[in-house]
């Protein structure tokens, strides 16, 4: 057995190090907690900014395009955004009496360059149209099933070839079509078809009365200027449609966030109250809750709409806003009242409770703040769908009155004109469906960070 | 079952009875007077209708008369067409609307369970990813705009093969009711996906499908007889409020595809004011809707056994 010597500092007893349990990260309160769960989750976070500029657009947009959106500018209508805003200055209009081709042979051609002013056309005399000519304008191509379009007048005698079109023209293409008529006025044989391109044109006066020259003496006839900006294009009435948009989404917003922060906070306050009084008035009031919720939504919020009626210069923004609270708050309130049953059970309240708490306290301090989560996760779902019926509702014409923009009714408005200027549609179409896509998207992500019970498997 | 269904029926007219006297008492404190139009009418018409609806009496025993009505199934003359009853109306256009709905739920049903179950199978992968954005895609975007650009693609279509694939508007043929009834039925559709997804997912990870494919049942007998059936009961739940919310969403489908059904027929009888065709039409659809409530709950008992009708 080897010997093993032992100096004396090995019998030293060793330090004993207490290791104490430390919290390495700082604790972190519910809303902390949930804003950094919200902040790496990255659609989330994209939707958030994607609000806030929607909020800015709405609230600081007014103030840098200070463009009056019920201002026509008759110069440009139904305008997209890409649109030539390019005019020449031309003399004031001089009536037309028409002149003979003096070249035959040339068929359908234009007297003077074609622009928004007016369209003079001419053409070669037709010996067999004994009757005249009519005169036919399309904005499409004409196909084989020969679509001439908009008849706009006749001349009544084979030797007067020529025609002023003044109606209502825009700096576009047009296809004009001259058909000859028979000594009954019956239209004979083929149509000559000519496709003008017109361009804007503008009087010195007009210029200055619009406010795009100083002095009318400035420019002289053959000047190109350019016609006052629209970024996306004009509507209809040569409205423009980002002033539109901007007045637009203050309606919609308002409507939008207003109206579900309104029945929200009587959802939440009915619900609280019936989970809490329990028993005997929770089956009366939720029953009450019931009957609200079997109304048919669209249909009640439309009467109400005609009991409030709209007087002579009101919106009609305050009617729906009510019809949207009376109507939608059972939803909320059932959703509170099962949190409030649960949280009924809890340990806390029961302590709080011992500690001498009274009703009102327990509601406010204790109930009411742990079901903040779900009742903001509801809020954010209830944006969407509220803007979903203001729209819905304008659409149909049942919503805000005329001129008050909105998404909804400039929707309604654009659809008409889907066809030709597609422009008028598509952009509140595409406010709507990216506001209602950033709320929703927010609101996954709210649920997420706020509710772990509703954390969606996704 | 009986007991639960008959309870729930007596509900049902209770809710019924709600709604009536919401509209009625909605529809009295509508400013004006039914008989107050711009067409005069003639005093014998003026004294038939006071006593047929007894706008002399008070208001009470004018509430009376019109629950005795109802309970009758009379919901009166149309006031502002001549010698239309309001129950013609709705018996000539409600069969459109509901064939519209019907068929909107159906492609909004089996779409949502084909889709949910695709998109939980291949989960995180290609055609789930491509389908979940078509979902968010079509809860954002409201019908109208589908229904426009819908229509506005039929158009181009339609011109490009030089003949008529589909009518880009009317009432009629099959052919007339596919695209407003997939119009209609998108947003649902785009709802039911994203419920039946999250539900085939728990039922992917759960202990019965584990035993299933630890005895050795091929695939597809695990997805039709275990997945599927199970992952689908919450999506029967929400299908009685679906089809509310797509009956009354046929609004704007109706207009937009010029279809003469009902909804579309109401909004013109809210801008002329037709008393007796407003209240008519809402009290229907009301009654129309919270029976199909029922129904789908009572349908719910019986397919799924766990659920005890009580």
């Amino acid at each position: 057995m080897a010997e093993q010597s032992f100096s004396a500092d090995a019998f030293e007893p060793l330090h004993v190090e207490q290791h104490k349990q430390v919290l390495s990260r700082p604790s972190l309160s519910y809303w902390e907690d949930a804003w950094i769960r919200l902040k790496n989750n990255r659609r989330a976070l994209i939707s958030l900014y994607i609000v806030i500029a929607l909020l800015a657009f709405t609230l600081i947009g007014p103030l840098v395009w200070q463009i009056d959106p019920s201002v026509q500018d008759l110069d440009q209508v139904s305008q997209p955004p890409w649109a030539d805003r390019r005019a020449t200055v031309v003399e004031p209009y001089t009536p037309w009496r028409g002149e003979t081709l003096d070249s035959p042979g040339s068929g359908l051609r234009t007297a003077q360059p074609a622009n928004t002013q007016a369209v003079r056309l001419i053409w070669d005399v037709d010996a067999t149209a004994e009757g005249g000519y009519r005169i036919y304008r399309n904005i499409f191509p004409i196909g084989p099933e020969k679509a001439y379009g908009l008849p706009l007048g006749e001349q009544f005698s084979p030797d007067e070839t020529w025609f002023e079109d003044r109606l209502d023209l825009k700096a576009r293409g047009y296809y004009y079509t001259v058909v000859p008529l028979d000594a009954r006025y019956q239209e004979s044989g083929e149509g000559e078809t000519l496709y003008v391109e017109v361009h804007n044109a503008i009087t010195a006066q007009g210029a200055v009365k619009r406010g795009l020259i100083e002095d009318a003496a400035a420019v002289r006839e053959g000047d190109a200027i350019k016609l006052a900006l629209h970024p996306l294009g004009t509507d209809y009435l040569g409205r423009d449609l980002l002033s539109r948009l901007m007045h637009g989404a203050r309606v919609s917003l308002f409507i939008g966030i207003v109206a579900p922060f309104l029945y929200v906070l009587l959802g939440v306050g009915y619900g609280a109250t019936a989970g809490f009084l329990g028993s005997r008035a929770d089956a009366v009031m939720m029953r009450f809750a019931d009957f609200v919720v079997a109304l048919p939504f669209l249909l009640f919020m439309i009467l109400f709409k005609i009991m409030f009626g709209i007087g002579p210069g009101e919106s009609g923004i305050m009617p729906m806003l009510i019809a949207m609270v009376i109507l939608s708050w059972p939803a909320t309130s059932r959703l509170v009242r099962g949190q409030i049953l649960q949280i009924r059970e809890e340990g806390y309240i029961g302590a709080s409770r011992l500690l001498g708490a009274k009703t009102n306290y327990l509601v406010l301090r204790h109930m009411i703040p742990n079901t903040m989560g779900v009742i903001l996760v509801t809020l954010t779902f209830a944006v969407p769908s509220a803007i979903f019926t203001e729209a819905f509702l304008s659409f149909i014409g049942m919503g805000v009155a005329p001129p008050t923009p909105s998404w909804g009714s400039m929707c309604n408005e654009g659809i008409k004109t889907m066809l030709s200027t597609p422009h008028e549609l598509i952009f509140p179409a595409l406010f709507i469906s990216i506001t209602v896509l950033a709320f929703n998207l927010l609101g996954d992500g709210l649920r997420d960070a706020l509710d772990a019970r509703m954390r969606s498997r996704e | 079952m009986w007991r639960y269904t008959a309870k729930r029926l007596i509900q049902g007219v209770i809710t019924v009875w709600f709604i009536a006297t919401a509209t009625f008492a909605a529809m009295h404190m509508v400013p004006g007077d039914p008989l107050a139009s711009e067409k005069a009418v003639s005093a014998e018409i003026r004294a038939n209708l006071e006593a047929k609806y007894g706008l002399d009496k008070p208001v009470f025993q004018q509430y009376l008369i019109y629950l005795g009505n109802l309970a009758r199934g009379d919901f009166g003359i149309s006031f502002t067409q001549k010698n239309r009853e309001v129950n013609d109306i709705i018996r000539e256009h409600f069969p459109v609307s509901a064939t519209l709905g019907l068929l909107a739920v159906t492609f909004a049903g089996l779409g949502g369970v084909l889709w949910g179950a695709l998109t939980a199978l291949y989960r995180n992968r290609l055609p789930d990813i491509i389908i979940m954005f078509l979902v968010i895609l079509g809860i954002s975007v409201p019908s109208f705009v589908v229904a426009a650009i819908s229509q506005l693609g039929l158009v181009n279509l339609n011109n490009l093969l030089g003949f008529n694939v589909l009518p880009v508007g009317g009432w009629g043929t099959v052919s007339h009711m596919i695209v407003p009834a997939l119009v209609l039925g998108l947003s649902t559709m785009a709802y039911l996906t994203r419920l039946m997804r999250s539900s085939m997912l728990e039922i992917i990870n759960s202990d019965f499908v584990r035993t299933a494919k630890a005895k050795g049942l091929p695939p597809t007998r695990i997805f039709t007889k275990h997945q599927l059936r199970n992952a689908v009961l919450p999506v029967i739940t929400v299908l009685g409020p679906a089809i509310a919310a797509i009956t009354t969403g046929g609004f704007v489908v109706e207009l937009v595809f010029a279809i003469p059904g009902l909804g579309r027929y109401f909004v013109e009888a809210v801008q002329q004011l037709d008393y007796t065709v407003i209240m008519g039409t809402t009290v229907f659809y009301g009654a129309f809707l919270v029976f199909m409530v029922i129904a789908v709950d009572v349908v719910y008992g019986l397919i799924d056994p766990r659920v005890r009708l009580d």
